[in-house]
């Protein structure tokens, strides 16, 4: 077991964003939510992050409600690296991967040899170790999540959460971040846009359309002309990959 | 091993730079101390302080003692703690709201202590020093709770906080300028537009005490939020998600804060602009990490404070400035300068 939606519901005013969403994330597997613009993918992801409580339903971590458990043992478990989060402070990259410690420490404890593991490894991963020292203001789009990316495998968790990490970064740093995820021993559920990376890189898919699941399972299952055209309106030919097997999409206009 | 080392020779460089800075303030202090309409020598003075703390006993003018002692030595060392405490808010408020522009002056806190205080001094609600404090602390606390509401409690984003606190301090002034305008005593009403802009020229001991004891509860508490103020660089919503309450973070960090200003307020009137400009100057010389930066604000705050004070005695002969307008005086450029470069940034 790992994380479970259960039948969520979720409001921002008067309008349901989520319409009863059930989800079950497999352990050490890479799940994908694909779906338009606006149709609840942030939302559910904050949900499953446990930053905000469903109007109906739950999220349960190895069973348990995630709202009956502590911010902080959430935080040790969930890394949730989110879309568009600035800063108007120059944090070095180091200080910012080494937020990523914080759940670990209580306000008392100082620093230890394993905080400063977690927080190599995880600099070297997302390959900002050189860069550790640099000033956030200097970064570039693509090292800025990077430096996300680090920060959150600085809190080792085992549940990863990633809302389109992949925007700002170039063909190399997408594809390098998507294989990164893939090889990392936790379970991980990402938003994204890229249906043939998705194809390529994730284990199951999920589709979200309007608030609500209208597929789920297989990439090759989940991924078909007739899902394409009805939830993307892209007219698109689906093929197996001849180099890795995948589904691979061809977009036709 | 070199790890260790490496750390080992942080705490030693932590520690005297610590050591130093305690200096700066020790020799402000002095210089304070020594400066007025009665010149005193440095060394007079610094006997009359080891005198009095039982380390020497060298015959001094007993006017002279007195004067350092009683009058002046406790004036400088409110001078540095109100500084302190101003800086330490300014620092805590722009962590928590991410808007370099926050401090409590800004936010209507200061503006809610002075309506208090003046509603007990004009109106006379009670009589004496205690109930003024006490005025400054429930006017300083509604102009929280104001500010607060406004904002949709803990949930609001920062801006509306800000927005919140424009509108607390515009509501606060106005109370305050209607209670002074109505009131029939002119003398009165002069008195208390010159304590609004600030003045040392009261407190005593028994201040310090006050004083003293509410900043270094202030400066603990804070100190062992520097981790958590640091999980709100990226905002409330990364905060949580590294496991802070944020909710609860917020409130005790706010409630501290307007604390430190009620008391400050309450003692030697509204100051502004030392809570904006002493934080971004701390965060030029050590780096935005709160761990650094809050003993630095509270450092630089305290000299920033007694120098300003000076100014204030030094400036125009045979009359004191309200302190207010030697702090608005460097404040307002330096804002100025932030509000441009907040502009081109964004």
């Amino acid at each position: 077991m790992s994380i479970k939606a259960d039948k969520m519901t979720w409001k921002i005013g008067g309008t349901t964003i989520l319409h009863g969403v059930s989800l079950e994330a497999q352990p050490g597997k890479m799940l994908g939510l694909l779906g338009p613009n606006g149709s609840g993918k942030t939302s559910l992801l904050r949900l499953l992050a446990g930053l905000k409580q469903p109007h109906a339903g739950q999220v349960l971590l190895d069973g348990t409600n995630l709202s009956a458990m502590g911010r902080r043992l959430v935080a040790r478990r969930i890394a949730f690296v989110e879309q568009h989060a600035a800063t108007n402070a120059n944090l070095k990259v180091i200080d910012v991967v080494k937020l990523g410690r914080f759940p670990h420490r209580s306000m008392f404890s100082s620093w230890t040899p394993a905080d400063d593991e977690a927080v190599e490894s995880a600099l070297t991963r997302a390959g900002m170790g050189e860069k550790r020292n640099q000033g956030w203001m200097s970064l570039s789009g693509g090292e800025k999540q990077r430096t996300h990316i680090a920060r959150a495998l600085a809190q080792s968790p085992s549940e990863l959460i990633l809302d389109e990490p992949t925007n700002h970064l170039d063909i190399q740093h997408q594809i390098g971040l998507m294989r990164l995820v893939a090889e990392l021993p936790v379970t991980s559920i990402i938003a994204m846009h890229d249906l043939n990376h998705a194809a390529m890189f994730c284990d199951q898919l999920i589709v979200l359309q309007r608030g609500q699941v209208v597929a789920s399972g297989q990439p090759e299952d989940v991924l078909t002309e007739h899902l394409l055209r009805e939830v993307f309106a892209v007219d698109a030919r689906i093929e197996a990959s001849p180099y890795h097997s995948r589904p691979h999409i061809h977009y036709l206009r | 091993m070199t790890k260790a080392g490496s750390r080992t020779g942080q705490w030693a460089a932590a520690i005297f730079l610590l050591l130093v800075s305690f200096g700066a303030v020790a020799v402000a202090v002095g210089v304070s101390v020594g400066i007025g309409d009665l010149p005193i020598p440095l060394k007079t003075t610094f006997q009359a302080v080891t005198n009095r703390i039982g380390l020497t006993s060298v015959q001094l003018n007993r006017i002279h003692e007195t004067v350092i002692w009683d009058y002046r030595l406790s004036r400088a060392l409110v001078a540095a703690f109100c500084g302190a405490g101003l800086a330490l808010s300014g620092a805590i408020m722009q962590a928590l709201l991410r808007n370099p522009l926050a401090e409590p002056y800004v936010l209507g806190i200061s503006a809610g202590a002075s309506t208090g205080a003046v509603a007990i001094v004009i109106l006379g609600l009670g009589a004496g020093t205690v109930s003024l404090s006490a005025g400054a602390f429930a006017g300083a606390f509604a102009a929280f709770f104001f500010v607060a509401l406004l904002s949709n409690g803990t949930r609001g984003g920062s801006d509306r906080t800000i927005l919140a606190g424009v509108a607390a301090s515009q509501l606060f002034n106005a109370s305050t300028s209607y209670i002074v305008t109505t009131s029939g005593n002119a003398q009165q009403a002069r008195d208390v537009m010159f304590w609004l802009l600030g003045s040392f020229g009261g407190v005593r001991w028994p201040e310090f005490a006050l004083v003293s004891a509410v900043l270094g509860l202030g400066l603990v508490i804070c100190l062992l939020y520097a981790r958590v103020l640091d999980a709100f660089a990226f905002g409330d919503e990364a905060a949580s998600a590294l496991g802070v309450n944020v909710g609860r973070a917020r409130i005790i960090l706010f409630a501290v804060t307007a604390m430190m200003t009620a008391t400050i307020v309450s003692m030697v009137g509204s100051i502004g602009f030392v809570g904006l400009v002493v934080p971004h100057a701390a965060r030029f010389l050590v780096g935005p990490l709160h761990i650094r930066l809050l003993p630095a604000c509270a450092i630089a705050g305290a000299i920033f404070m007694v120098l300003a004070d000076i100014a204030s005695r030094a400036l125009i002969p045979q009359q004191v400035l309200p302190i207010g307008v030697v702090t608005a005086l460097v404040g307002v450029p330096f804002f100025s300068i932030i509000l441009y470069r907040f502009q081109r940034a964004s």
